[in-house]
């Protein structure tokens, strides 16, 4: 389903490109899906662009502008959701759902549950992690540990534009509540993305580097750190295998003890801050499930305990990066 | 008991209105009953005293008109038309409950009668009702839907964003503010700026309303208004029913907040009573067909005590029943 193989038909896309076509071909299969969210019609089409052109092929009705009213946002979500059609949420910048976590965390994740089954959430929420432009501490957090850490809300985070596409889609025809976190700085990165509407499961890893020595656990804007780091690593001899989480929630555990189970080595990295991160529970898992197989203890990378601060020094000094994530490996290697 | 004469709903309409009240209170008494006296143990949020605004929903809306509602919702839930015997059983956290034990009193859902959700979280709500009205709407369809929420909502931002926004759409939607008097333990005055939960209406471009909440045949009045502007596509209406929360936030409540004074009145003008007195003094009820119908709630709500007491609550296994839709769904 990820379609990898050689003999589907690609084509080169930026990943912004990816989503955008994500969310033209749902809207355009399925009349109850629809986009809300502020700035997201033309002439704006999104601050950054994912979400250009759709408003003029699929009406203002449907490509929904917004006040600024993130609460809002959200929970007429839930309550369009609750009533049967398949709300797109933007919140643009991923601090910003602090606004609306009540109706994200009480109630898109919960209606399910605590209606004993009758109600059904299949609400997709859009935001995108703004950290490494200089933005500041309030416009640079990766806060997706707080919403894995709450049952009922699935979490997603791409890290090519194909499987931003396949799982965008899966997200938006999922009958859960999904959160689909994106990166400012992926948004230009271009990859191969198979022609046509396809879907990537939720809950399935990806390999993005084969490798038999040391494995890296990771997931979206990290990736492309990470496979940096392989390649000049490989330069000293040092094979390693990356896996590329795709969601949180559902994780898929197999794929991340089965490469582990081989290497023996690893190292967990994202770019959301180390203490208390997501990172935390995968380390937890491998601890549990392959502790003497280890032949070192679980490297774990992230940001820094302090807030991202404006300056590009201060992003430096806290943020991760391919170097810190090579010397982390070398670390485990010893 | 003043005569209310011109625009009185019909004859069988106020029957109606009086038969949920009645219903209504006997169901909240028995609960308070068996949780004072140790009967069985559940989280309560009473709903006595404003059994005058629900009468008015559950006649003025069709069943597939969609209501959210909150964690004091007894009274709105029977009178959208939750049943009884499963909606018993889950504020006693059963199995058989509507929403299999697992909502318990403060969540209940019935989508089957048009009550989408009950909220725990004052104001949050609002929002999401605005959502179904969408979804209505984007559907053109002819339903209405209706927030209900009492004062205190009105302070969180989620009230504001919300009518904004539905006001902004026009809305098939009904702000309903059961103004009971209190947010918690905090008088509605001390609360807000400005002298009635009507006013915020104006900020928003849309009609405020402010009306008795205790009399059954003035809400019937104005909540059809606001029903029909919302159904003729004219957009939301704030409707602020005045009334009074007559046991306090939750059950057990000493209520040492309120002026004994304040809540003599409030017994006073309670609303069953009075509505019942004027239905006889109008002719519409006789002493014999009163007493005859509050029986017949007493009995049923009996009935569905006996049965729903003598269900099982939900099993361990059941605390991972939907989580998620699919199997795919664990972490």
């Amino acid at each position: 389903m990820t379609a990898t193989g050689s003999n589907v038909p690609m084509t080169t896309r930026s990943m912004r490109d990816a989503l955008n076509l994500a969310l033209d071909e749902a809207l355009a299969a399925d009349p109850s899906v629809f986009l809300i969210g502020e700035d997201l019609a033309d002439p704006a089409g999104g601050i950054s662009q994912v979400t250009k052109g759709l408003s003029t092929t699929h009406g203002t009705d449907r490509v929904r502008d917004t006040p600024i009213s993130e609460a809002a946002i959200v929970g007429a979500a839930v309550g369009a959701a609750a009533a049967g059609l398949r709300p797109v949420a933007e919140v643009m910048i991923m601090d910003f759902i602090s606004i609306a976590l009540d109706q994200l965390v009480n109630h898109a994740a919960k209606a399910r549950y605590m209606s004993g089954g009758r109600l059904r959430i299949p609400l997709t929420m859009r935001t995108a992690v703004f950290g490494g432009i200089g933005s500041g501490a309030t416009h640079s957090q990766t806060l997706e540990a707080w919403l894995a850490h709450i049952p009922g809300l699935k979490v997603v985070v791409p890290s090519t534009p194909a499987d931003a596409k396949g799982l965008l889609t899966s997200c938006i025809f999922d009958d859960d509540p999904c959160v689909f976190v994106e990166n400012v700085r992926l948004y230009g990165t271009t990859g191969p993305v198979p022609d046509g509407e396809f879907r990537t499961p939720l809950g399935v890893a990806d390999l993005k580097r084969h490798g038999g020595d040391v494995t890296i656990v990771t997931y979206g804007r990290t990736v492309p750190d990470a496979l940096a780091a392989a390649e000049e690593l490989s330069g000293e001899g040092i094979e390693v295998e990356v896996v590329d989480l795709r969601s949180l929630v559902p994780l898929d555990t197999d794929s991340v003890l089965a490469s582990v189970a081989r290497t023996r080595r690893v190292v967990v990295a994202h770019h959301a801050t180390r203490f208390a991160g997501f990172g935390a529970e995968v380390a937890g898992l491998i601890n549990e499930e392959l502790f003497g197989e280890l032949e070192a203890p679980v490297g774990r990378i992230g940001a820094l305990f302090a807030p991202i601060g404006s300056a590009a020094s201060l992003e430096a000094a806290v943020m991760p990066s391919a170097a810190t994530i090579a010397e982390a490996v070398r670390t485990v290697m010893t | 008991m003043s005569d209310h004469g011109q625009g009185r709903p019909p004859d069988e309409v106020r029957r109606r209105m009086y038969e949920l009240m009645s219903l209504i209170l006997a169901c909240d008494e028995r609960i308070r009953r068996g949780l004072s006296g140790g009967e069985f143990a559940c989280t309560y949020w009473p709903a006595t005293g404003q059994e005058a605004i629900a009468a008015a929903l559950g006649t003025v809306l069709r069943t597939d008109d969609q209501l959210v509602t909150t964690y004091r919702g007894l009274h709105d839930q029977v009178a959208k038309g939750v049943p009884i015997g499963p909606l018993v059983a889950e504020i006693l956290t059963r199995r058989s409950g509507v929403n299999a034990g697992k909502g318990g009193a403060m969540h209940i859902s019935y989508p089957p009668a048009g009550l989408v959700l009950s909220t725990g979280i004052v104001g949050s709500g609002i929002p999401i009702a605005v959502g179904v009205g969408l979804a209505i709407q984007m559907r053109g369809g002819d339903q209405v839907a209706v927030a209900s929420f009492g004062d205190g909502a009105t302070g969180t931002g989620s009230f504001h964003e919300a009518v904004n926004l539905a006001a902004l759409w026009r809305i098939p939607i009904v702000f309903l503010c059961q103004n009971n008097g209190y947010a918690e333990m905090t008088p509605t005055a001390e609360a807000q700026p400005v002298a009635d939960v009507a006013d915020r209406a104006s900020a928003y471009g849309i009609p405020g309303v402010r009306v008795d909440g205790n009399d059954p045949d003035v809400v019937h009045a104005s909540l059809a208004d606001a029903v029909g502007r919302a159904r003729s596509g004219s957009g939301p209406t704030l409707l602020e029913c005045t009334t009074f929360r007559l046991w306090g936030h939750y059950f057990g409540d000493p209520m040492r907040y309120i002026p004994g004074s304040e809540l003599d009145e409030a017994r006073q003008a309670e609303p069953v009573a009075r509505y019942r007195a004027r239905l006889l003094d109008d002719g519409v009820l006789d002493e014999q067909s009163a007493l005859d119908l509050d029986e017949r709630a007493r009995q049923e709500v009996e009935s569905a005590f006996v049965a729903a007491l003598a269900e099982e609550p939900p099993g361990a296994a059941d605390a991972f029943v939907d989580v998620y839709g699919g199997s795919e769904g664990s972490a």
